[in-house]
Formats: C-alpha cells, sequence, structure tokens
C-alpha cells in the first residue's frame, strides 16, 4: 500500500500518526483514504479539491507536477512540502 | 581541470566515447553578437515612436499613502500621460500559478504601484511617460504624495514580536501543512515544520552538541544589467513586451493577470539578458509601461537605474537561524535542530520552505526538527536568488559541523564522507534521496592538488563546505525546422542566461548525429513556441535538453516514415543510426535525406515537449584558502577549488562558468555583500561602490572539478548545474578564517571591521 507521510503540524488532526498506509492509484485518492481515516483532513491539504496554495506534492523522491493528479503505486511514499522556486 | 568521468567511464568501450557532442566545447551560437556588443540587451530594444517612463518612488520605508495628486505632473509640458495604481485592475484575493510558484495578485500588483501603503523606501508609487527621461523624471517629482509616515520594522526578530507594527493587514500566519491562519493580523506569513526520528533521544546519544545562532544579510543578485521593459499596448488591444526576462512566458501571464487581458492579447518579446539568477521573474516595471501606453497610445520604455534596482527589485533574504547539531564518540551526527526566520520583504515570499528543506540536507541524520518562518520586514519584497534560501542555511549548518570536527579531532571531509546523505537517505523533510553525488564530490576534493598542498603561512587557513540544492523540471517546448540544405533551426522559449542555447542544440545535435554547428538555436516570443517555464530552477539543460531531445527523436521518426515510403520499402526495414537513415539497400546522411525530402514532400518539422520531474538533486563541495591581514580583518583568498556533480556535462566550460560564477556571488555574500540601511529604513549603500561585489581583483582562479554522476531521470543523465555552487562558499570561508586566525563567525558578511572586531574580542 502507498505510504503518505503526514506533515507534522497535520499529525494532531490524524491521531499523531507520522504516516498512514493508504488505498488509491492516485494522490487525490490517497488522500481521500486518508480523510475517511481522520475526516477533515482533505481540506486541509486540498481545499476545493486543489492542492493547497504554495505546497507541493512529492511521490518517489520527486516533485510531481501532476499534483493530486499523480499516479502511486502499492511501493510509493507521498509527502506534502512547502511548493519550492529556484533562481 | 580534473574530471570524474562516470558516464564515460561506463560506457567502456576502448577509446570510443560514448558521446560525439556531448562533453566537447563548441563556440557558443550566440558568442558573437555578445562579444561585438551587436546583442540586443533591454535597454537597446527601440521602437518606432517610443517614449520613456519613470518611476516615482517612495522615500519612506513604512507608510499609509493618504493621497496622490498627479495633475502637476500631468500639467507638465512634455508629458504623455500618468499612471498610479489606480490604473491597475483590482486584483481581488486572487492567488495565480505564474510559473514557479503561486503569487498573491494584490501583493505583486502593489508591488508594482502600490496601493494603501508603501513597505519599502524605493516602493513605486506612480508612473510617469514623457517625451524623453528628463521631462518625466522632473514631472514624476511633481507627483504629491500624501503620506503617513509609520516606524519601519527592519529586523527580523523585532518583526515576529507582537508589539510590531504590522505591514499588511491581510497577512495572517498560516501553518503551511494545514492551512490554518492566525486569528489576527501578523507580520509572520507562514510557518513551517519538519520531524524526524526523536529529538530528544538523538540528542541525548550525543557526546558533543553545538548550539550557534547565526544572522545573515540581505544581499542581491547583482547582475550587470539593470530592469527594463518597453511595452506597446497597441489600439488593436494587443499588448507587446519586450524585456530581458528569466522566463517570457511568466512574464506573459503576470501581464495578463494585473492587466486583466486574455493570455493571447500578451506577446513577450525576450530580449537578450545580462544576468537574472533569479531577481528576473517577477515583473517591476512592464505593468507601468503598459498603462502608461495605453494612455499615451505609443510604446513606453522604463529603464532602472542601479538605485532602483538595488532598493526596489528583488533581493535575497536576511535570515536569523539557530543551529543544534549533536554527534556520537564515533563522529555520527545523532540529531539536528534548526530555527530559521527569513526575511521576505515587505510582502510574503522569502524562501524559507527551500532553506527549511535544505539547511541538513548534505547530511545522514536519524533524528531532526526543523521549524521555519516568513517573515514581512520593510525592505523590497525578496526574490529567488540561485538555491533561494539555500546559502543561508549551509552557512549555519557547516560552521557547526566544523565546529563539531574540532570537538571530534577529525577531519572535516571525513567527518562529512561518514555522515553524508547517499541514494537513499531520508531528509528531515521526510523525501529520499535517489542517485546522488555529494560523496564523489568530497572525494574528488580530497583527491585535488589543492587539498594535498599543506598551507605554510602565518595567518592562513583552509575551509571546506558542501551545499545542495533541488533541481526543477518542469515544462518546456522545443521546435526543430529542417531547412533544406540540412541545417536546422531550433525555436526555444528558454531565455538564454548561461549558454543553455548551445547546451540544448548540443542534446539535440547529439541525438541526430549531427553537429552543434549545423543547428541555430533561437529564443524565440511567446507567440512563437509552446510554453516554456522560466529560466531558473537550474531546469533548462535539463528540461529544455530532454524537450530538444524529444523533438530529435520526433525527427528521427518522421524521417524514417519518410525515407521509407521514398524508398518504397517497409519502414521496419529503415533504421536512423548515427546520423544517417539506413534503409535494406542504401543509406543516406541527414544533410542527404533534408535535402531529398524538401523536393518530395512536406516540410520536416520536429516537435519536443518535456515535463519530467526527477532533475536529480545536486551537490558541491568546496575547498578555500585564505590568509587574514590581522590589523585589518580583510580576508584574501588564496586559492579556492570547486567541486560540483553536474550528471553529465553537455558543454564542460559552461559547467565551469557555472560553478565558477556561483562560487564568486557566494564569496561576494560571504565577505562583503550586505544592505546598509539607517535606522529609517533607508539603504544606505545603493551602489556599486558600496555594495561591495567581488571584482577580479578580489579573486584567484576558481578551479572547477566537474563531477560526473549521471542522472538516472534524463535522457544524457543531466542534472542542473546553475545554482548550488553558491551555497558552500560562506561557510567554507568561515571555517578558513577560523583555521587561520582562531575566531569563529556567526554573521554575514565576514567583512573586514567583522573580523577585526572578533580579532579585537579574542586578544582582550
Amino acid at each position: 500500500m502507498p505510504r503518505l507521510f503526514i506533515p507534522p503540524l497535520l499529525r494532531p488532526y490524524c491521531e499523531g500518526q507520522e504516516e498512514v498506509n493508504v488505498e488509491g492509484a492516485t494522490v487525490l485518492e490517497a488522500v481521500q483514504f486518508l480523510d475517511q481515516q481522520y475526516p477533515g483532513v482533505i481540506e486541509r491539504l486540498c481545499p476545493e479539491g486543489k492542492l493547497r496554495a504554495g505546497m507541493a506534492v512529492t511521490v518517489d523522491q520527486n516533485v510531481t507536477p501532476r499534483g493530486l493528479a499523480q499516479k502511486v503505486s502499492p511501493e510509493s511514499e507521498i509527502h506534502f512540502l512547502p511548493a519550492i522556486g529556484g533562481g | 581541470m580534473a574530471t570524474i568521468d562516470e558516464t564515460k567511464a561506463a560506457a567502456g568501450s576502448g577509446d570510443k566515447p560514448k558521446y560525439k557532442v556531448i562533453g566537447t566545447r563548441p563556440i557558443r551560437h550566440d558568442g558573437a553578437d555578445k562579444v561585438t556588443g551587436r546583442a540586443l540587451y533591454g535597454a537597446d530594444i527601440k521602437v518606432k515612436g517610443m517614449i520613456v517612463g519613470a518611476i516615482l518612488r517612495s522615500p519612506h520605508a513604512h507608510a499609509n499613502i493618504k493621497s496622490i495628486d498627479t495633475s502637476k505632473a500631468e500639467a507638465f509640458p512634455g508629458v504623455r500621460a500618468v499612471a498610479t495604481s489606480a490604473d491597475l485592475p483590482e486584483p481581488g484575493d486572487k492567488i495565480a500559478e505564474l510559473g514557479e510558484g503561486a503569487v498573491v495578485l494584490n501583493h505583486l500588483s502593489s508591488n508594482n504601484l502600490a496601493r494603501t501603503k508603501v513597505l519599502y523606501k524605493g516602493h513605486a508609487v506612480a508612473a510617469v511617460a514623457a517625451d524623453n527621461l528628463h521631462i518625466a523624471q522632473e514631472a514624476a517629482s511633481l507627483i504629491e504624495v500624501e503620506y503617513e509616515v509609520l516606524p519601519p520594522v527592519m529586523n527580523v526578530l523585532k518583526a515576529m514580536e507582537d508589539s510590531a507594527p504590522v505591514l499588511n493587514p491581510d497577512v495572517r500566519t498560516e501553518e503551511a501543512s494545514t492551512g490554518e491562519k492566525g486569528d489576527k493580523p501578523s507580520n509572520i506569513a507562514k510557518h513551517i515544520v519538519f520531524e524526524k526520528g526523536d529529538i530528544e533521544k538523538g540528542f541525548a546519544d550525543a557526546k558533543y552538541v553545538v548550539e550557534r545562532e547565526f544572522r545573515t544579510s540581505t544581499v542581491h543578485q547583482g547582475y550587470i544589467e539593470p530592469h527594463v521593459a518597453t511595452v506597446l499596448w497597441n489600439n488593436d488591444g494587443q499588448i507587446t513586451v519586450w524585456t530581458p526576462t528569466q522566463g517570457t512566458f511568466s512574464v506573459r501571464s503576470q501581464m495578463a493577470e494585473l492587466l486583466h487581458v486574455p493570455l493571447a492579447r500578451v506577446k513577450v518579446v525576450p530580449a537578450e539578458i545580462g544576468g537574472g539568477f533569479g531577481g528576473k521573474i517577477s515583473v517591476y516595471l512592464a505593468p507601468a509601461a503598459a498603462v502608461l501606453s495605453r494612455k499615451a497610445g505609443v510604446p513606453v520604455q522604463i529603464v532602472m537605474d542601479r538605485a532602483d534596482v538595488l532598493q526596489a527589485t528583488g533581493p535575497t533574504p536576511g535570515s536569523v537561524i539557530k543551529i543544534k547539531m549533536g554527534v556520537d564518540a564515533d563522529g555520527r551526527l545523532t540529531a539536528a535542530e534548526a530555527w530559521m526566520a527569513y526575511e521576505a520583504g515587505g510582502y510574503p515570499g522569502s524562501p524559507i520552505g527551500a532553506g527549511a528543506m535544505c539547511v541538513f540536507s548534505c547530511y545522514d541524520i536519524p533524528n531532526g526538527r526543523v521549524e521555519g518562518y516568513d517573515v514581512c520586514v520593510n525592505k523590497p519584497r525578496t526574490n529567488a536568488y540561485r538555491a533561494p534560501g539555500a546559502t543561508n542555511a549551509a552557512f549555519a549548518t557547516e560552521t557547526v559541523v566544523d565546529e563539531l570536527c574540532e570537538k571530534l579531532g577529525m577531519e572535516p571531509a571525513e567527518f562529512r564522507l561518514q555522515n553524508a546523505a547517499k541514494e537513499g537517505t531520508r531528509r528531515i523533510d521526510g523525501v529520499t534521496y535517489p542517485r546522488i553525488g555529494l560523496v564523489e564530490t568530497l572525494e574528488a576534493i580530497k583527491n585535488s592538488e589543492h587539498f594535498k598542498t599543506p598551507l605554510t603561512g602565518k595567518n592562513q587557513g583552509r575551509g571546506i563546505g558542501s551545499g545542495f540544492w533541488f533541481n526543477a523540471g518542469l515544462k518546456s517546448a522545443v521546435t526543430a525546422n529542417v531547412n533544406s540544405d540540412g541545417s536546422v533551426g531550433l525555436l526555444e522559449g528558454s531565455t538564454d542566461i548561461g549558454g543553455s542555447r548551445t547546451a540544448i542544440a548540443m542534446q539535440f545535435a547529439e541525438a541526430l548525429g549531427l553537429a552543434a554547428e549545423d543547428i541555430k538555436p533561437a529564443v524565440v516570443d511567446t507567440d512563437s513556441v509552446g510554453y516554456t517555464d522560466v529560466t531558473g530552477g537550474s531546469r533548462v539543460t535539463y528540461a529544455t535538453g530532454w524537450a530538444a531531445y524529444e523533438a530529435a527523436q520526433d525527427l528521427k521518426r518522421q524521417i524514417v516514415s519518410r525515407a521509407a515510403e521514398l524508398w518504397e520499402v517497409d519502414p521496419d526495414q529503415v533504421s536512423y543510426e548515427d546520423g544517417s537513415v539506413i534503409g535494406p539497400d542504401k543509406s543516406m546522411t541527414f544533410k542527404e535525406i533534408a535535402i531529398e525530402l524538401s523536393l518530395t514532400g512536406e516540410p520536416l518539422v520536429g516537435r519536443g515537449v518535456s515535463n519530467h520531474n526527477e532533475p536529480g538533486g545536486a551537490f558541491g563541495t568546496h575547498l578555500v584558502d585564505v590568509e587574514v591581514d590581522p590589523d585589518t580583518g580583510k580576508v584574501d583568498i588564496l586559492r579556492y577549488t570547486a567541486a560540483q556533480d553536474c550528471g553529465t556535462a553537455i558543454h564542460p566550460a559552461y559547467v565551469e562558468g557555472q560553478i565558477q560564477g556561483g562560487a564568486v556571488q557566494g564569496i561576494g555574500w560571504g565577505l562583503n555583500e550586505e544592505y546598509w540601511y539607517d535606522e529609517e529604513g533607508s539603504m544606505r549603500n545603493a551602489n556599486f561602490l558600496d555594495y561591495r561585489i567581488p571584482t577580479c581583483y578580489d579573486l584567484p582562479m576558481i578551479d572547477a572539478i566537474i563531477v560526473e554522476v549521471p542522472n538516472p531521470g534524463h535522457p544524457y543523465g543531466v542534472r542542473g548545474v546553475g545554482e548550488v555552487p553558491i551555497v558552500p562558499p560562506p561557510a567554507a570561508l568561515e571555517a578558513a578564517i577560523h583555521n587561520a586566525v582562531g575566531v569563529r563567525l556567526y554573521e554575514l558578511p565576514m567583512s573586514p571591521p567583522r573580523v577585526l572586531h572578533e580579532l579585537l574580542k579574542k586578544e582582550s
């Protein structure tokens, strides 16, 4: 199952979990699964169905340009991190 | 140049190199124009009927705007138009994605022409277009602005206090990963936390713990060419912008959003660019020039002077960073903790996220915690500068590492090798690394002649530092037009700052078995090529190079198909290899088939796009020798070597140039550069005499060691090169100064007065 890593500031909404094994074929489905376990989480990560402004999602070591639509595999790791820009 | 060439070594087929074009050093396609002065930079652009503009800027660092009276300026002879924020559409509270991140449009709009407040000295308040610059400046001085002056907030720690005057009433502290916002306005715009493992246990396991507090100053990218924008808002509603920029499509998006016009009505034409380093992504002049042009009915050009550039564009933030790190008796890191506050300037948006992710990025640390704050202060809104946020962070971390080495009695390169991040290392923000080359850069330094040559002089010292940058992928598009003589025109949207035209053309040439000289690359306007993200994030050689590779593959497919048709054979019987198309009983070179096909069918046009996200992280390790004058505190650099993993060096000379240029900027940041503000928030060194960037008189040759650990996420193994070399220098210099004269410096720049102060303190 994909592993969704919970950002520290979100952990209080997830019973302190650091990571959760989730179901789903995409990042969005993984977050929806997480939201079933911990209702309200999806609105914090993806308000109105979109990744929060200023946030990026990393799947398997790399920031994905496809955001919530990025496919995940059973071995995937999913991280939510600050979006960054280069110079 | 020494090269650890894993790519070519891995090829391993006798004397035959893996590549024909990649790794060579052809003359850059734009070289003649650049060295003869014919290249057209922003201020060289002249458009028929063009008039010039001037900006009225705030004399105050923090003030409410009570009224603006432009009547005297409008009546001044020769004035053609006057603009204020009232001429820009109300942006509302929209957040827009503009290429390299989300932007609050109200802040971007207000940064171009202030609405209700000015938030730094030099903040643009109004603009005038006139027949010549003297008239425009004179008229601008006649604009009457009534200010209610407010106390400036110049210090990041004071800005965080509850009692601090609040710059932006609409800013409340946002918790980065939950979106929760504070219940009252604050200068703290964002709060970030990363955690890994058990930090308390980690420190309990440590034999030595070092905890220090660091300060870094606001510094500027220092690009030689000032900002310029020339804009025509035509009668038919079409807007054309000529400007030197890192991202034509980003400028197009910003203009469309700020002016409320469709994207298709904005065309951005790139001028050659005299440096950017992250500072030429945001617009500063073009929106004002556009509304002036709409009013005047003619093109308007606005050029900044150096003081405007320093006071009113986007420097990189000053910061306060607290670092605590622990090691066990064997010299293994057990825990690390960082507290980081970065100045955002007048509006939110410092690179605190990147800084917080980079701060311990060179090390494999089992337990860690990082807390970061994005804080508004009355300075210009910060912007990206080469590896934004990483240099501040590395200065702090690497200095603490150097102190830990001292306590352990371990050689610093050995310590780094023992604790270095590798493939599979999980950073404190949680992400694991793919194949990376930090260890290889450390080994390259250890194997260098520089490292093996002892220092012998008095007051001399040697320091080492490492650094990391993520690099980026993002979107790029390339179009390849095959000419009837077999040459190729390569159209690209990545503006060329560091030789990327040639680096992209070389990848295209390699894929088709051609020579770099057979390709004519051109950076074209936004109407002439597919969407391309900014030249930033060290992404162009990686991403636009990949798009060029795809364009070449597209052409190969077309050539094979057309040749099969021409030769009346099955396409499966035709292949393209090593610059030739080969059939069952004949073959033709690319040039021959191009001529043949131009006579027998439709044009050959290749299309390539990329949106790949495996840029491979970049690491660099720098070694520096210094001599410190104990009477003045002046630091002279005796020798400097920088090793960097670039994946595959497409054009080694350009890779060396990026390493050298980045190192030099990092040296300037480390030793001299800083914004000096007085108590009123006025920058007192807004010129290149007093804002001291390094010159050739300050520097030895920067020896660049190219390390090649191919990036598995690119057809040719490319990693971005441009940013990471600015990261290690301040830390390496600090260690060198310490080893020379025995004092530690926890504040940048390590300028002569500061070094002398520490020397005198030590003596007393």
